[in-house]
């Protein structure tokens, strides 16, 4: 037998300093690495690697207005996932998603956008793509409830699917065969103040305080803690767990429907199949990190966001391939998802053994 | 004690924190020889034999096997000494065949052949008799035939000395025989084998020696042909202490809960309820005694609504309305439409009456935060009842913010009862409320209870310790295999008699 | 009607990979979502070794080497991705799910920074893997569809095969399953749970890491233009499609093949339904999934604890 010599126990939770120590010891180390990593692949000083990082990230007020718009899309979708979350429903499929009802925002856009009364059209914009948002995450709920089938499968492939209708429907619509469809900035959600992203982000702080107190402070909100920390616990109190599952679902859908409604509707004003651009599973991890909480993930978001749009400029300057923020954010990922670990345990060596349990 | 015995242990004691789960043991088997460890509950038993099994390390005291000292500190040390234990929870993969699981985690040399394997597996038991398919899988199985598998999992790793913990708490009358049979086989084989249980019958019919612990302690060991049921059942629950626990006369006693003919089976397909009646009278403590696992978290379960029944009825009469509803397949929810005011204090604390990450005021809400048709949760009601349950029933907490999980079992269980009560019920049941709590916290949990009972509550108490329930309870029906074995006066009672309904074999004698 | 085949087969072979690598995975109870990545960088690695060799090599470039170079640093990016997601998810406990998509994340960065920098085109490189058996012409449509294809075809096929016997034929493959399905007993049977997981997911992500190879090599012909990580999505439902079964999915990864190209074969359907077309891999493995969690048939079913983390103390 190999002799090990130190074990690991569930520590208390650490007061909140070394909480936030913890987590920037391990950005900082995260940025270290990424720099190394550039600076092999560049040549360049490391710190004329971060200057531009802040450069992309605020640098002008195009930038930070892009980067507060790209957190606040970010943001959306993760607020979408965490209820499903956070009752242990792995939802992988804001993906798509967020993608099908991109797609009926287009789609009323398109088709609806010239003979509808603007504020109408908002009306069944708003309407549409919240339908195709749930109908798209209450499928494998229902399967998941009725018959246990696994979530987090059904999810990816409901993505793929998803991408697939909106390839179908760029084909079969965009007459000019280059399957790109031209902006409709005139049917678009209502620009405020001069301000493209304003009526987005406004939306989504909204959303964020909403989310919030669904799930801190109302009756739905609880049941959905207490399901996902003991399915014992909730039939014991008498909830229904397959009508809490499917309800979820369906905020969780609409809330997804709402995120694609900002990103067509309110953002691009059309559709690609990666209009979505992996945000779907970026929200994951960022409400994961997050802690489920809304609050926290306004940082989390903003934090990945900005180090992406950071790695972006970083490209530009240095002529690197943009790819090159894919990367930096993978690093980073894996150490603020490897620093967890150090908040919850702790490592003991073996002389101080535990007998009483 | 001959030195020529199997295994021997000589003064091994064992702590828990502090409290001895097991203090000076003595034990020595020969070779083709059973020996029975009888004990209640909680008695020591299958810490005792983990020490054997190398899964715990005997904190003093010596083991010999053949008269050589050993040191076992894990199971697989434990096979080297040809020791192999048969837990009471099956570790077995359940989509794998009888053989895959027996050869699982064997490092034997050669060629891996299923096919030589089974062949194996199959000598084995037709040598002692099994009747068991190598190639079926664990999932398709009854749970006599998971147990078959376990035991020759054992052989196959060529053990000796085989311990069983309660092998026979899962099986039917027929199945015992069977595996008794086997046991005899073994035994003349040249075994040595360890039986744990408490059903006095088995142990007198099977056992060529019978050890018996109390609390820890160990009592002694007698041969079972020169002793009969009454001296083991007084080694076993020893005199009566007296704990003063105060009971008043139930006064004003109604018939609130009429249980009628219940029966139902598990998923298994096991009967797990058979035919069980009673009646619990407001303003009275029923105690139901029994060894754990005799049916009573199912039969509190099937009260609360959780709890499938094939047959049965469950009648309450509420005193407000006069009227007798049946609470038969209704949900929690129904039941409590109905204006049914059942509380219930699981067995399982954090698993199922609480949410251990949860704080106190949200623990306090799983009652009632349906209340009212707002949709927004109301904490100010629950925030004073946590307050309220802090401060009257002297919980150790830094807030009522702390979730339950980070405070200690008397703590935890004082909010569970403590929010159960705070909804006036008219039915109270508790399952061992007072397991793993120290001397001050149950009494705390005594006198809510005898308190309820005053204020015409009928309460409903699961208990194991046999001094408490006689000195708490009015009446106590005792349980064993799913039947009711028998009805006592809890003042006129004694624990002997309650320990011979306890490990009455009813099974085989039908109706209780 | 022959070309489709053999096309169906040249794809199919990049899930095979795929699809046995996450299986071997699965098995341990590990749910790698980072098989996207995985593939990415298990092409990245082979593509740019492939690169350095044939640069180095100049005209004097051997088969051999030019073959198992860019293999052998395929598997080991696959590796050291592998360990990655283990360390993570055993020795740091983090969950798998998230740990995953970080993982996918970082491997699509890499491949489309390999994309970008290194002109996407290793066409040179590709010759050497799609060389076939000389003699294939000479046998006709049998030639065509056995003989025809390059070594990663065949590569493919030894793998699932010999994964498919290790995982039921042997001790170890009873090992690493019962890890899967039920950890807690594989420990009482003093079975490593964190070296069978270590080490199914280094060898399994290895093994996945040669789709992305054989994606670009072989079926792309070394034009490698767009991000892979939807072949490694269809690798893992391959996986399901497939009820974990290596030897099913060597015959599942032809029919996920054709179901993906059929779009392209198909004639008399517009241009634009094709793409329904391609739908169908995603569609037909959901038909799996539902149906057999609604037959509930235990042989059919994930590993039981597929996903979930396993620490003792917290039995």
């Amino acid at each position: 037998m190999k002799k090990v010599n130190f074990h690991i126990v569930k520590r208390e939770p650490m007061v909140w300093y070394k909480n936030v120590l913890v987590r920037a010891v391990a950005i900082i180390a995260s940025l270290l690495v990424s720099a190394v990593v550039i600076t092999l692949l560049t040549g360049k000083n490391p710190f004329q690697v971060y200057a531009s990082m802040i450069s992309g990230a605020f640098g002008s007020s195009l930038r930070i207005w892009s980067l507060v718009q790209n957190t606040a899309i970010l943001l959306c979708i993760s607020l979408a996932v965490t209820p499903a979350f956070k009752m242990k429903f792995w939802n992988c499929g804001a993906e798509g998603q967020v993608l099908i009802s991109g797609l009926a925002t287009t789609a009323v856009m398109m088709f609806l956008g010239d003979s509808l009364p603007y504020p109408l059209l908002i009306v069944v914009m708003l309407l549409t793509s919240v339908l195709a948002g749930v109908v798209w995450a209450v499928i494998p709920a229902f399967f998941k409830a009725m018959w246990n089938t696994n979530e987090t499968l059904f999810t990816l492939m409901m993505n793929y699917v998803a991408i697939q209708f909106v390839a179908f429907f760029l084909k079969y619509f965009v007459k000019s065969g280059s399957g790109v469809l031209a902006p409709m900035p005139e049917h678009g959600l209502p620009v405020l103040f001069g301000q493209s992203y304003l009526l987005n982000i406004i939306i989504v702080a909204v959303l964020t305080v909403l989310v919030y107190i669904y799930l801190k402070k109302t009756k739905h909100g609880y049941e959905i803690s207490v399901v996902g920390e003991s399915e014992n616990t909730a039939k014991y109190i008498g909830i229904n767990v397959r009508k809490v599952v499917i309800r979820t679902l369906v905020v969780s859908g609409a809330l997804c429907g709402i995120a694609g409604l900002l990103l067509v509707g309110g953002t691009n004003h059309t559709i690609s199949t990666t209009t979505v651009d992996g945000r779907g599973f970026t929200a994951i991890m960022v409400s994961w990190l997050g802690k489920f909480n809304p609050i926290y993930m306004v940082l989390t978001s903003f934090l990945i966001v900005f180090l992406q749009r950071g790695a972006g400029q970083v490209s530009t300057d240095f002529r690197l391939p943009s790819a090159i923020s894919d990367i930096v954010t993978g690093i980073i990922l894996f150490f603020i998802i490897g620093c967890e670990f150090f908040l919850q345990y702790k490592i003991l060596s073996t002389k101080s053994r535990k007998e009483n349990d | 004690m001959s030195a020529t015995a199997a295994i021997e242990l000589r003064d091994i004691s064992k702590y828990f924190g502090g409290k001895a789960a097991n203090k000076n043991v003595n034990l020595s088997i020969s070779r083709g020889e059973i020996l029975s460890i009888l004990g209640e509950n909680g008695s020591g038993k299958t810490t005792l034999m983990n020490m054997i099994a190398g899964i715990y390390f005997p904190d003093e005291g010596q083991i010999f096997i053949d008269g050589k000292e050993v040191v076992i500190r894990s199971p697989r040390d434990a096979f080297q000494y040809k020791i192999g234990m048969i837990h009471q929870h099956f570790k077995l993969v359940d989509v794998f065949s009888a053989t895959e699981n027996i050869i699982l985690g064997l490092e034997e040399k050669g060629k891996f052949d299923l096919k030589s394997a089974a062949q194996k597996v199959k000598e084995i038991s037709d040598r002692y008799g099994f009747e068991i398919d190598p190639m079926k899988k664990i999932h398709e199985m009854s749970v006599s035939e998971k147990q078959t598998v376990e035991i020759i999992k054992v052989l196959y790793r060529g053990a000796d000395i085989l311990i069983l913990d309660e092998p026979t708490a899962v099986l039917t009358p027929q199945e015992t025989q069977k595996l008794f049979s086997v046991l005899r086989k073994m035994r003349e084989d040249g075994k040595s084998i360890i039986i744990i249980t408490h059903k006095l019958h088995e142990v007198l019919s099977l056992s060529d020696k019978v050890a018996v612990l109390r609390k820890g302690e160990y009592v002694g060991t007698v041969r079972t042909a020169e002793t009969d049921e009454s001296e083991l059942t007084e080694m076993m629950v020893g005199k009566k202490v007296s704990l003063n626990i105060d009971r008043s006369e139930p006064k004003g006693c109604e018939e609130r809960l009429v249980v009628k003919n219940l029966n139902c089976v598990d998923r298994e397909g096991v009967k797990i309820l058979n035919n069980v009646s009673f009646t619990a009278h407001s303003g009275e403590i029923l105690g139901i005694a029994g060894i754990a696992g005799s049916g009573q978290r199912e039969l509190l379960e099937a009260i609360a609504g959780l709890q499938k029944l094939n047959e049965g009825e469950i009648l309450y009469n509420n005193p407000k309305t006069g009227e007798c509803d049946n609470l038969r397949d209704k949900t929690p929810m129904q039941i409590r439409d109905l204006g049914v005011r059942l509380s219930f204090v699981p067995e399982d604390r954090l698993g199922m009456g609480l949410v251990g990450n949860m704080d106190i005021i949200d623990n306090m809400m799983l009652r009632s935060y349906r209340k009212g048709h707002s949709v927004f949760l109301e904490r100010k009601g629950p925030r004073d009842l946590a307050e309220k349950i802090i401060k009257d029933l002297e919980v150790v907490t830094p807030d009522a913010k702390t979730p339950v999980r980070r405070l200690s079992g008397g703590n935890i269980q004082k909010i569970l009862v403590g929010r159960e009560i705070a909804a006036a019920p008219t039915v109270l049941m508790a399952a061992y409320p007072v397991r793993g709590l120290d001397i001050g916290a149950s009494y705390t949990i005594y006198n809510l209870l005898n308190k309820q009972k005053e204020e015409g509550v009928a309460v409903i108490f699961v208990g194991e310790d046999l001094d408490v329930l006689i000195e708490l309870c009015d009446r106590i029906i005792v349980i064993g295999s799913g039947c009711i074995t028998g009805t006592v006066d809890a003042r006129t009672t004694t624990k002997e008699e309650i320990g011979l309904l306890m490990t009455k074999s009813t099974a085989q004698g039908g109706e209780a | 009607m022959l070309a489709f085949l053999v096309s169906s087969i040249r794809l199919g072979m990049a899930f095979l990979f795929g699809s046995t690598g996450e299986t071997i995975t699965e098995k341990s109870g590990h749910l790698n979502l980072g098989i996207p990545g995985v593939m990415c960088v298990g092409a990245s690695c082979g593509c740019f070794a492939e690169y350095l060799y044939l640069s180095a090599a100049g005209p004097n470039a051997n088969y051999i080497l030019a073959v198992f170079i860019p293999i052998i640093a395929t598997m080991l990016g696959g590796a050291v991705m592998g360990f990655i997601f283990s360390f993570l998810t055993v020795t740091l406990r983090a969950n798998q799910n998230v740990t995953g998509l970080a993982l996918t994340t970082f491997g699509v960065g890499v491949s489309d920074y390999m994309i970008a920098e290194t002109g996407a085109v290793y066409s040179k490189g590709s010759r050497f893997f799609t060389m076939s058996f000389p003699f294939a012409d000479d046998l006709g449509w049998f030639g065509e569809i056995f003989f025809s294809h390059g070594i990663l075809i065949y590569l493919a096929i030894i793998i699932a095969l010999v994964s498919s016997y290790v995982l039921t034929k042997t001790r170890i493959g009873l090992n690493l399953r019962a890890v899967g399905e039920n950890p807690a007993t594989a420990d009482a049977a003093g079975i490593s749970v964190s070296r069978y997981r270590y080490a199914s997911t280094c060898i399994g992500c290895a093994i996945a890491g040669l789709g992305g190879l054989s994606f670009i090599m072989d079926y792309l012909n070394g034009n490698w233009e767009y991000c892979i990580d939807a072949i490694g999505w269809l690798a893992i439902a391959l996986v399901i499609f497939t009820v974990w079964k290596p030897g099913l999915a060597i015959i599942g990864s032809v029919i996920f093949g054709a179901l993906y190209i059929a779009s392209s074969y198909i004639t008399g359907v517009s241009f634009a339904s094709k793409e329904i077309f391609k739908m169908l891999p995603y569609v037909v493995t959901i038909i799996v999934l539902v149906f057999t969690s609604i037959r509930d048939k235990k042989e059919n079913q994930p590993p039981q604890s597929l996903g979930l983390a396993y620490f003792r103390e917290e039995r």
